[in-house]
């Protein structure tokens, strides 16, 4: 079988990480959170529709421990689909497919997300938090 | 010369899925659509956070911010369906599997973007 040199695809398990197919990879996983995220959006619009005891129940049961956690992940997850998505649609222009480009960006993207989170979260809690 | 398809379905394009670029040109349309609106969203957010309910409502039942939900709503819910759309198509390769998901995903967008276009339509009119 020597003879066939066609190329092999990535074997994930032997690949060398590298920041092009983390942010491919994450680009799918952050949308992926995001769609189980719109549970929280239809929550929210739905309650404040009902009434503001339903309301009231909504914000308190976002209040708790573990859903903080998770808002954090949900506004990263967020940030990071909205700059990685912006990147995309620069790619699909033609743009930024240098070697060297293709990996900064990939790098920009990621810091640019982590940013936007602290930047959000900050202004929550010099804003004085959620009631 | 060796393109052994027919001519008439060279000239239509559509190709084996047979809607040729249709999902790919959904997929970047509401995607930039989603940049503007995902950016309005996180700010509408981020003001109604230490207000109260009766601020909420107000602030969603003016009528662009309504209008601007309706829209965003539509736009989250289609760019979310055609995402985990490809995600299924790549990744379930059970056959019964993946029509099983592709049909949920698909009565989840419908159904949760008519719930939602519903409870802000209830707030912009006040009912």
């Amino acid at each position: 079988m020597d003879h066939t040199r066609r190329p092999l695809s990535p074997h994930l398990g032997i690949y060398r990480w590298q920041v092009q197919m983390v942010s491919s990879i994450l680009h799918r996983a952050t949308g992926i959170a995001l769609a189980v995220g719109t549970l929280l959006l239809l929550g929210g619009l739905l309650t404040l529709a009902d009434g503001s005891a339903a309301f009231a129940v909504y914000r308190s049961f976002l209040a708790t421990p573990p859903l903080l956690v998770l808002l954090i992940g949900w506004t990263w997850a967020f940030a990071y689909h909205l700059c990685n998505g912006v990147r995309h649609l620069l790619q699909d222009a033609g743009f930024g497919f240098a070697k060297p480009t293709f990996v900064r960006n990939g790098w920009v993207v990621v810091v640019l997300s982590l940013l936007l989170t602290i930047l959000v979260w900050a202004w929550i809690v010099l804003a004085g938090g959620a009631r | 010369m060796n393109d052994l398809r027919n001519p008439l379905q060279r000239a239509l394009g559509l190709g084996s899925a047979k809607e040729g670029v249709n999902h790919w040109w959904r997929q970047r349309i509401t995607a930039v659509a989603l940049v503007f609106l995902g950016l309005w969203f996180m700010a509408l957010v981020l003001m109604l956070l230490h207000g109260d309910y009766a601020s909420a409502r107000t602030t969603l039942a003016d009528p662009l911010n309504a209008v601007l939900m309706l829209v965003f709503i539509t736009a989250l819910f289609w760019h979310m369906q055609l995402g985990l759309q490809v995600v299924i198509e790549d990744y379930v390769h059970t056959r019964w599997l993946g029509i099983v998901l592709q049909i949920a995903v698909r009565f989840y967008a419908v159904l949760a973007a008519v719930l939602a276009a519903l409870a802000v339509l209830r707030i912009a009119l006040g009912r």
